[in-house]
This record gives structure tokens, sequence and C-alpha cells, in this order.
């Protein structure tokens, strides 16, 4: 099975803050590929359909977030991630 | 027998009913059954609180859905539990498991230097609390009954939301404070709340009447006190749509007094819905939040600016300068670890440090004037250089505007009167007017903390030495010219007003909320008639 990473610069000013989290996860669940988030390259890599285990991670405005995903639908899953972040969370 | 009770009024307005009891999980403990069924009992209790808290956000929406929406996305996800269960397994009772479990997951959040993140480990407890309520089978406020009056040591926000405040209600708390969250909810929703009155709200029971007026409670209520406090709140209510019905119309005192009545804001929502005619302009523009998140951003603040001058179609728009500090922290900019930061580095103090950032402003406050009458209203001024040095810096933006032919105008220049030795050497000022700040004013003058619950009573507005302080600024003002006005919270209370009109002032600024209210009480003025209360 493929892997697909990419990454992107988290720019909303409260970060990975509670509603950004839940919407990211919200949208991680659509897919039936594993897919994890990391703040750096190297991890460690954090299930990214766990909003608990999300808002343990505490990514900041500046931070860059690394997507990984596997699975048959790991390439959409990373783009839809990707576009979630570079549009904000839709909140400003 | 009947029994009064006293503590701080938090919310204002009358209700009676019956008392219902919101006990806090506090020190319970369960009896530890067999592994099997304490993993069941966790595994319910956690169910049925999803149920709750999804049927709760199904019912809001705004903030108070998202607040909640959350709460439905941890509680609905296995990673919050699994430390709870794997304690189970090793021989812990459910809830010592479940406390335990949120005990470390609410050090993570309080461990990030990230105040957002902070900040939601009162989520977490709520979840952990909600949980526990249904191990103990303690009952949700959701099944209060309407009317009902919320007796509880204090009140987690979600609790509040959790009710429904469409046909009455009250709260009285043993504890909390009236600059607490739910407090804000409560005068938001118009909900009647008593906050301090300690323990005695355990030995409560039966028909309740909370007075937020007076900040009384009322229990073993005879039928005559009933009757009374119907006839109050009926006699409220009907002021309040009194008041409402001519918020239009401009308030003038019984001699035939005209005052101003202005509002203060944040920001356009703060004025949504209400026309600007019904008031004599903004008195104070909190800029707090707008600058917060636009630092370095000129043009986001100039367009924040201009958009009040155009809703208030040429009346004239106070905007304050920054006033970060005291409890307005902003990382990065005020001081961390000030011991009392309400005497620390605040407000003008804190511009002046930061010229880069206070120049932003200043540009764009002068190029919003070139839209409608803009006076810059700086805070915290303790000294005349403070005054002067602002204006040299807005002296220079001037020079610069002009230089890069930006429309600009120049903006009268004022003070805030709230730090007591600047109110009293108010001669030493060359400003354009006065803003009397009488929340700070009474704390530093009384020496009572604004969010001091135990001091509370202290601090007053109606103290004769604060009202000396007062009226001594608004003779200056009336000998030179200068305006002066009012905007801290007792300009807005019918118990104040006044006081602060034969203490010479004829200006006040009020949350938009009590516009109407204010407007009210300054008619039933007199200032021909001697005045009872000398």
């Amino acid at each position: 099975m493929q892997e697909v990473t990419a990454s992107a610069l988290l720019t909303n000013k409260v970060g990975l803050h509670a509603r950004p989290s839940v919407k990211l996860t919200q949208l991680a669940k659509r897919f039936v590929s594993r897919v994890e988030v990391a703040t750096s390259a190297a991890g460690p890599w954090t299930d990214a359909k766990s909003p608990v285990k999300i808002m343990r991670v505490k990514a900041s405005q500046g931070e860059v977030l690394h997507f990984k995903a596997c699975g048959e639908d790991a390439s959409a899953a990373i783009t839809a991630l990707v576009d979630i972040v570079a549009r904000k969370f839709d909140e400003e | 027998m009947e029994r009064r009770l006293s503590g701080l009024a938090a919310s204002t307005g009358l209700a009676f009913g019956p008392a219902v009891m919101f006990r806090a999980v506090g020190e319970m403990r369960r009896e530890k059954g067999p592994v099997a069924s304490e993993r069941q009992a966790l595994a319910d209790a956690i169910s049925a609180s999803l149920e709750a808290v999804a049927a709760l956000a199904e019912s809001l929406n705004g903030e108070a859905a998202d607040i909640v929406g959350f709460q439905v996305a941890l509680l609905d996800d296995d990673a919050l539990t699994e430390a709870a269960y794997a304690a189970i397994e090793g021989g812990a009772a459910a809830d010592t498991a479940w406390r335990q479990a949120m005990v470390d997951e609410i050090a993570g959040y309080e461990a990030s230097d990230d105040p957002y993140f902070r900040a939601r480990a009162a989520d977490i407890a709520d979840i952990r609390d909600r949980v526990l309520r249904q191990l103990f089978d303690l009952p949700e406020l959701t099944s209060a009954p309407p009317g009902a009056i919320i007796l509880a040591q204090d009140l987690p926000p979600s609790a509040f939301l959790g009710i429904d405040w469409s046909r009455g209600g009250g709260i009285v708390l043993g504890a909390g404070s009236p600059t607490s969250h739910v407090a804000m909810l409560a005068r938001g929703r118009s909900v009647p709340m008593v906050v301090g009155i300690g323990s005695e709200w355990e030995a409560i029971s039966g028909t309740v009447v909370v007075d937020g007026v007076a900040g009384l409670v009322l229990t073993g209520a005879s039928h005559e006190s009933i009757e009374r406090a119907r006839r109050q709140a009926n006699d409220l209510g009907r002021l309040r749509e009194q008041a409402e019905a001519r918020k239009s119309q401009p308030a003038v005192t019984r001699d035939g007094t005209p005052i101003a009545v202005m509002i203060n804001v944040a920001d356009l929502d703060d004025v949504a819905g209400l026309p600007p005619e019904a008031c004599d302009g903004i008195g104070l523009t909190r800029t707090e939040f707008l600058v917060e998140q636009t630092l370095r951003d000129e043009m986001a603040q100039f367009e924040a600016y201009a958009g009040l001058l155009r809703w208030a179609a040429g009346r004239p728009v106070t905007i304050r300068t920054l006033d970060a500090g005291g409890d307005k922290p902003i990382a990065g900019y005020t001081l961390d670890g000030e011991t009392n930061p309400f005497l620390g580095l605040r407000g003008i103090r804190l511009s002046l440090r930061h010229p880069d950032i206070f120049r932003v402003q200043l540009r764009a406050l002068a190029r919003a004037a070139a839209i409608g009458p803009l006076k810059i209203m700086l805070p915290m001024v303790t000294t005349a250089q403070e005054l002067e040095q602002a204006r040299a810096l807005l002296d220079a933006v001037l020079v610069d505007l002009a230089a890069e032919d930006m429309p600009h105008a120049v903006p009268a220049l004022g003070i805030m009167v709230e730090v007591p030795a600047a109110a009293m050497a108010i001669a030493s000022f060359d400003a354009a007017f006065f803003s009397i700040g009488s929340n700070d004013l009474t704390q530093y003058a009384t020496a009572a903390a604004r969010d001091g619950l135990a001091v509370a009573a202290y601090s007053d507005v109606l103290h004769p030495g604060v009202l000396a302080m007062i009226s001594h600024v608004a003779r200056h003002g009336a000998e030179t010219g200068r305006e002066v006005s009012l905007c801290g919270d007792a300009g807005g209370d019918p118990h104040a007003i006044e006081a602060l009109l034969r203490a010479g002032i004829r200006v006040v600024s009020v949350s938009p909320g009590l516009l109407a209210i204010a407007k009210d009480a300054i008619r039933d003025v007199d200032l021909s008639v001697p005045d009872e209360a000398a």
C-alpha cells in the first residue's frame, strides 16, 4: 500500500485548538486510510482521527503540520487535510 | 420561617421558584465492585454523558454550540477513556480510574504555554464532572423544572447553557463572583443571579426568591413575600419595556437638564440592531481585542474605526488606545509575572514603551478621523508628561500622513481619568476632553480590587471620596470648557446616576444593553430639588 505525505504551515491564529481539531478529525474520518499528523517530519505521529490525541499535540500558529496517510484513498485524504489547514479551517 | 441571606448582585432582576440543588461531585466515592461491573459502570456513564452532551449541542448555536461540540468530540473518542479502562483492569474503581485519567489529561492542557490550550482544561473538567454525575446518579440540571432557582457552590458554564431559561428562573451561588464567566452569561440572558452567600445555600429548600437588584436571597418565603416579589418582577419587566419604548428619545432630567448618553463598544457587533439616533455617539471603544489581532496591521485597524464612524453617522466616536495589562494581558506585549498587574505596566504606560505598535494605531486613528468626528482617548494617564509624549507621537504621525498625501484629519486628544492622582491634579492636563473611568478610579481610590469578592462592598462609586474626585474633575471641565464624561459601569447603574449627575456629570457612556434603563433613570432625576442623600 502506498504511503502519501505532505506538510502545511499552520497559519490560523489559535493553532490546532478546539474547533480546528474537531474539524480536522471530522475530515480525516471521511477517509478509510490511516491518517497521521506530526509537528516534525521525524514524528512522533498522532492519529489524525482522534481529537483527544490531536489536542495533546498542542500545535500552535507558525508550526508546520506534517501529514502521512496510508490506504486506498491516501492521496485524496492528504489533499483535503492540507487544504483545510491552508484555508485556516474556514475560521478567519 | 422566612430568612434573608445577603450576597452580591451578579445579574439584575427578580425571580422566584422552586429550589433545585446542583451539588458538585467533589469528594464522593463509589463502592468498588468486580472489574466487569466497574467497566460496565464507566461505559454506561460515558455513553449517557455523550448522549446528553450531543443533545445539548443540537439545541445550541454559535459559540455555545462550539464549546459543547468540542466536548462531544472528546467524549466520542476512545483515546479519552483508554487510560481509565486500563486502570479498571488493574483493579481501580470506575470513579477513581476516571478521575485519575482526567487529572492527567487536564495536567497536559495546563502545562501548555498557550493560553488557548490552557483554557480548554475547563472543558475537560466539565466532561469529568458530567461523567462522575452519571456514575453517582446525580441529576442533571437539564431536568430542572421551568423557572427553577438553581443553588450551587459554583456553576460551570456548560451547566448554565444546559438549562432552559425561557420560562424564568434564577441562580444563587455559595461562591462565585460578579465577574465570572457564568455571571456574564446570566446578565446576557437576563437571569437574576446572586453570588457569594456562603455555605448557607446547602440548607435552602422550598420556594426561593432571588433579588438580583439588592443582592438578596429570601428562603421559606411567606405568601406575602412571594406576592411582593411577583409584583416587583412584573414592575421591573414593565419598566424595562417602557424604557425600551422611549430609548431613542433624548435623556432630559425633570428640571430640564439635557444629559448626553453615549455607548461603550468594542466593535460593530455591539451595535447590531441599535439605531445610531438612540445614542449621542460612542463614548468608549475598547480596542484590546482588535489590536491584539492586528498589532501591526494599520489597514485592518483603519477599517474597524471607519466602520464605527460610518455607523455613528456624524456623531462623535471616542476610541481608547490600547489598554493592555491589568486583567487584559497580550502575549509578547504585556509584562509577565507582575505581582499586581493593576498597579503595573498597563494602558499608556505600555504604549509609550512600544512606540512602534502605538504608532500603527495612531496612524489608523488619524486616517479614520477623515471620515467623521473621531476622538482619541488615552487610558491610565498618570502624569501630564505622558499626555505630551503621546501628543508628540501623534503630531509626528500627522506630519508623515501629510507627506504621504494620505487622507487624514486631526483627532481630538483626551485622557481617561482613572488614576486618583491624575483626578486630583486634573488642571495639569492640557487635554481636549476628560472621560472618567469609574471602574478603575473606584478600585484605585478605595483600595479594593474589582474582582475581589470579599472586598466588593468597599469598591463603591458612591463613596464620598470617589464622588469628590468625580466632582472635582467635572468642575474643572465646566470651568475650562472641556467635556467631562463618565464611561464606567456606574454610568448605567440606576442607583448611581443621580449622585453622578449631582457631582456634575452631564455625559455618560454605558453598555448598549443598559442604554434604555440609564436614560429612564436620568429622566427621574430632579436636580432643582436639594439632594436628599446629602
